[in-house]
């Protein structure tokens, strides 16, 4: 067994300090609480409209169609988590929900269908390891995301990781924001190009002028029915008033947030409908006076520097796809390590250390694959740490070259080192209607079923791919992320005669990096028809590509109009894509008629939602 | 009413009472002084191949297939004096599977009569990373006379069952994991996974701590004095476990539907089916 201490570092790094955070995010009287309330309400003496606050006040969501169920969101602070939190949450998810995990794409950890009765000990049992579900649901701050390349992204102006916490800590169980007109969400990025912030309500990307830390703001971005990319509030916020913008933005949306129309309360549409110049000018007012009116007191419940870790000098390295290990590293005997390595591992900024991902199917890890996984972090991971990312894999970062191999054969004992974790072969799935009340398709086992006919067809290991992305909701509502794909699908029905088909609406060009663009929707096409599709398009595009074009290039120039050859505009593309997308009658093709996962006939069914989003 | 005449209180046999009555489970420290003073039957219901690479010292083979192969209570009584079990003898029962097939077999003695069994709390894996002693010898004891005194109290069959559903006080359990009893179940039955009151990833025990067993049953509105049936998909080894966890938690009258699921369905009875949601496509198995 390796021992992880600051020795493993090489000596050039001697310096560095790995703060490892300890932050109790639990209460313990939250679990008891809890089993309380499911009692009155079972008795009668609570109503359900009050009890349904509650518990999404404490981050559980009744499953689909099934009121006595929960699905319970673990929020994950920055998305950091350790490995005896790993194994706890395989305990729970053995005891009292399904023997898997699901990464969420929010750094949440669901535990799907669990007994209501029983939501009170798993809440008792994270509370052991510091972990809590409260206000991952409900009209509050959300779980605070960071990108999982904070701190160790050769790009990043300095690590968001403390920020996020901080924030996190601050917003949470705050009476400022137990009852917002709807959801909130905070993303902090590393740099320009990882994180989520324009699709946040908040969104913020560390930057250092004139050596002063501060972020670049956005405001009012978010995906749903209707997204919007968020405004960026000005050209430097200096870290000393991040908590200020914050506040202010907050107390804004609280203060004129549409309350009455829940399809439409989300603060982009406060931002939208008020304009964003008049809002932008409210946030820096008010922030003013939030400055002003916040005690010394108050402020100081900010406390970034409680978790702050120290940084290591930056080293020449970009962060460039493998293989650019030295030789030993990358051997030729196992055509499948070295398929991993391509597609699983980044170099990071300090030198001689890599960050792997670990591969899962739209984010579902058994409770055995997440023991195995704790203790090969324990062993091999410096930081001894393992960070969810929102492609619903997860990321260990701080291994070491020489301990690469051995990482991967640990992975590979339980199924765990599946390659194309960073590649197209990743497709992203909400629960869709395995769980969610709202879901209209089965986007979550899609999901699978692409990475699965990806990986036969080796597309992780085409570099034309890699950079694109596969994302799908199994509603409009955008928890599967599909506007900031490449090629993004979101669920719905499609009636013809007397028969409902489950099919997508396929959108193309999305991105969620700074410069980045919302999808436009293209087609429909029927969800077993998603795959050859998908498979077409790439055909096409090896035909129609000019010589180092990748394939989301390729995609982003025809949305823009600005095609060649064949393909110069969506017109064209949709056109080549008919003879796909067709809906025969149910006599013709009875299996375009169901579903993934089930053999019955295809009923668009849902229920009230509680905004699974 | 319940008959078992089991000591909850007390974990330790008693030495000066004669009976040497067991608790439910049996302590590892309680069986090495047992088996030192050669008062106890262990027995081993493990695969014959496994019982022939070795075993706890004494113990007898008792591979569940075997039981299940003559599993009327004259057979069960055939098979307890055969192992030279007499009436009265402490006896022991362990596995390599979690402690169900074990709680399956000392369920079964205990239904034909033999009231002194226990389950050890550990199982057979974790009994040698202790790197306690083991046998290889295939133990073998005169034969004895057992008499037969069926407790039709711990035991529910399918027309007991289908009455449940009309007497609130009844509690029905299936002890499958979660999707397989979302998939299909007896109708109006709770689910409370194995793994739920099993420690299966704690092997410093077969079951969790009666006083944990105890909130999460509380929870479920089940209280000592509820009376529950549990049942689990095929021959009641988790429906088993089930039963000696709820009896841990002080449940005075559990029942066992041992033919369970299995047969159930194969009467053709009414089930309880949940096809609105994809919930097997969340799992990574
Ligand atoms: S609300 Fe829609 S997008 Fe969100 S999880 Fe449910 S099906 Fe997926």
């Amino acid at each position: 067994m390796k021992n992880k201490t600051s020795t493993n570092i090489s000596s050039k790094q001697k310096n560095v300090l790995f703060s490892k955070s300890n932050y109790k995010w639990s209460r313990e009287e939250e679990s008891d609480s809890f089993a309380q309330k499911v009692k009155l309400f079972r008795q009668g003496k609570l109503s359900e409209d009050d009890f349904r606050r509650f518990r999404l006040q404490h981050g559980a969501y009744g499953s689909r169609l099934q009121m006595n169920y929960s699905m319970v969101r673990i929020k994950i602070p920055s998305g950091e988590i350790s490995p005896e939190q790993l194994e706890k949450i395989a305990n729970l998810s053995e005891a009292f929900s399904i023997g898997s995990a699901h990464v969420s794409t929010r750094q949440n950890i669901q535990l799907h269908w669990v007994q209501l009765e029983d939501v009170s000990e798993v809440m008792r049992g994270l509370a052991e390891v510091g972990l809590t579900t409260r206000e991952a649901c409900g009209n509050t701050v959300r779980n605070v995301m960071c990108s999982h390349f904070a701190g160790v992204c050769p790009e990043e102006a300095f690590d968001a990781t403390a920020y996020a916490k901080a924030i996190a800590r601050f917003f949470i169980r705050n009476p400022m924001c137990q009852n917002l007109p709807r959801k909130f969400k905070i993303n902090f990025g590393c740099c320009n190009k990882h994180g989520l912030v324009r699709i946040a309500d908040i969104g913020l990307i560390p930057v250092i002028m004139d050596g002063e830390r501060g972020f670049k703001i956005y405001l009012g971005g978010g995906l749903g029915a209707a997204s919007f990319i968020g405004h960026l509030l000005e050209d430097f916020t200096p870290e000393n008033k991040l908590l200020s913008t914050s506040m202010a933005t907050i107390r804004l949306f609280d203060r004129h947030g549409n309350r009455e129309n829940m399809a439409r309360n989300r603060m982009r549409y406060l931002v939208h409908e008020m304009g964003w110049d008049k809002f932008q000018k409210m946030v820096l007012k008010e922030r003013s006076i939030v400055q002003m009116t916040t005690a010394a007191s108050t402020a100081k419940l900010f406390d970034i520097g409680a978790e702050e870790t120290e940084q290591l000098p930056k080293t020449e390295h970009t962060m460039v796809k493998l293989p650019i290990l030295k030789e030993q590293v990358t051997t030729t005997e196992s055509p499948s390590y070295e398929r991993w390595l391509h597609t699983n591992v980044v170099p990071q900024k300090h030198w001689g250390y890599f960050t792997v991902f670990v591969t899962l199917g739209a984010g579902d890890i058994t409770a055995n694959q997440l023991r195995v996984l704790a203790g090969t972090i324990r062993d091999f991971s410096v930081e001894s740490a393992a960070r969810n990312t929102p492609q619903q894999n997860l990321a260990i970062r701080f291994v070491k070259e020489n301990d690469l191999n051995e990482f991967y054969n640990r992975l590979a004992s339980v199924g765990l080192a599946n390659p194309g974790a960073l590649t197209i072969a990743s497709a992203v799935g909400c629960s869709g209607t395995t769980s969610c009340n709202l879901a209209i398709t089965n986007s979550h086992r899609l999901a699978k079923e692409v990475q699965h006919k990806f990986l036969e067809l080796g597309f992780d290991t085409d570099d034309d791919l890699r950079d694109s992305t596969i994302k799908i909701s199994g509603c409009p509502n955008s928890c599967g992320q599909h506007e900031i794909a490449t090629i993004g699908f979101f669920g719905g029905a499609s009636r013809i005669g007397t028969a409902m088909a489950p099919t997508y609406t396929m959108l193309f060009g999305g991105s969620a990096e700074e410069q980045g663009e919302l999808g436009k929707a293209i087609m429909r096409v029927p969800a077993k028809r998603v795959i050859d599709t998908i498979c077409r398009i790439v055909e096409i595009y090896k035909q129609e590509k000019s010589n180092t074009e990748t394939l989301k290039q390729w995609i982003n120039k025809i949305v823009r109009g600005e095609g060649t050859g064949n393909m110069k505009s969506i017109e064209n593309i949709k056109t080549a894509l008919t003879s796909f997308t067709h809906l025969p009658p149910v006599e013709q093709e009875p299996e375009l008629y169901r579903d993934y996962g089930t053999d019955i006939k295809f009923n668009a069914k849902t229920a009230r939602g509680e905004c699974a989003a | 009413m319940c008959r078992l005449k089991v000591k909850l209180e007390d974990k330790n046999v008693d030495d000066s009472n004669n009976d040497n009555l067991l608790s439910i489970i049996c302590t590892i420290d309680t069986l090495r002084t047992l088996i030192k003073k050669k008062l106890v039957r262990v027995v081993d219901v493990r695969k014959a191949e496994d019982y022939q690479q070795e075993h706890i010292p004494t113990a007898v083979s008792l591979p569940l297939a075997v039981l299940l192969e003559k599993d009327t209570p004259e057979g069960v009584v055939d098979i307890l004096e055969s192992l030279g079990i007499s009436d009265k003898m402490p006896t022991v029962i362990y596995d390599d599977t979690f402690g169900a097939l074990a709680a399956r077999v000392a369920w079964t003695f205990q239904y034909v009569g033999h009231t002194n069994t226990a389950l050890l709390e550990v199982t057979f894996s974790h009994w040698k990373n202790l790197g306690l002693e083991t046998d290889k010898n295939i133990n073998t004891f005169p034969k004895t006379q057992h008499s037969l005194n069926i407790n039709y109290d711990i035991h529910a069959d399918a027309p007991y069952v289908e009455m449940v559903k009309e007497q609130p006080n009844k509690i029905l359990v299936d002890s499958r994991e979660r999707l397989n009893f979302l998939t299909e179940h007896i109708p109006g039955a709770k689910n409370i996974p194995y793994t739920m009151v099993g420690s299966i990833n704690n092997s410093s025990s077969i079951l969790r701590k009666p006083e944990e067993i105890k909130r999460f049953i509380y929870n479920r509105g089940i209280t000592s004095d509820s009376e529950v049936i549990t049942y689990c998909g095929s021959v009641g080894t988790l429906s088993g476990l089930t039963y000696y966890a709820l009896k841990l938690a002080g449940v005075k009258n559990v029942k066992l539907y041992s033919k369970s699921f299995r047969e159930w369905k194969s009467l053709g009875k009414p089930k309880e089916e949940f096809k609105d949601a994809n919930y097997w496509d969340l799992s990574a198995e």
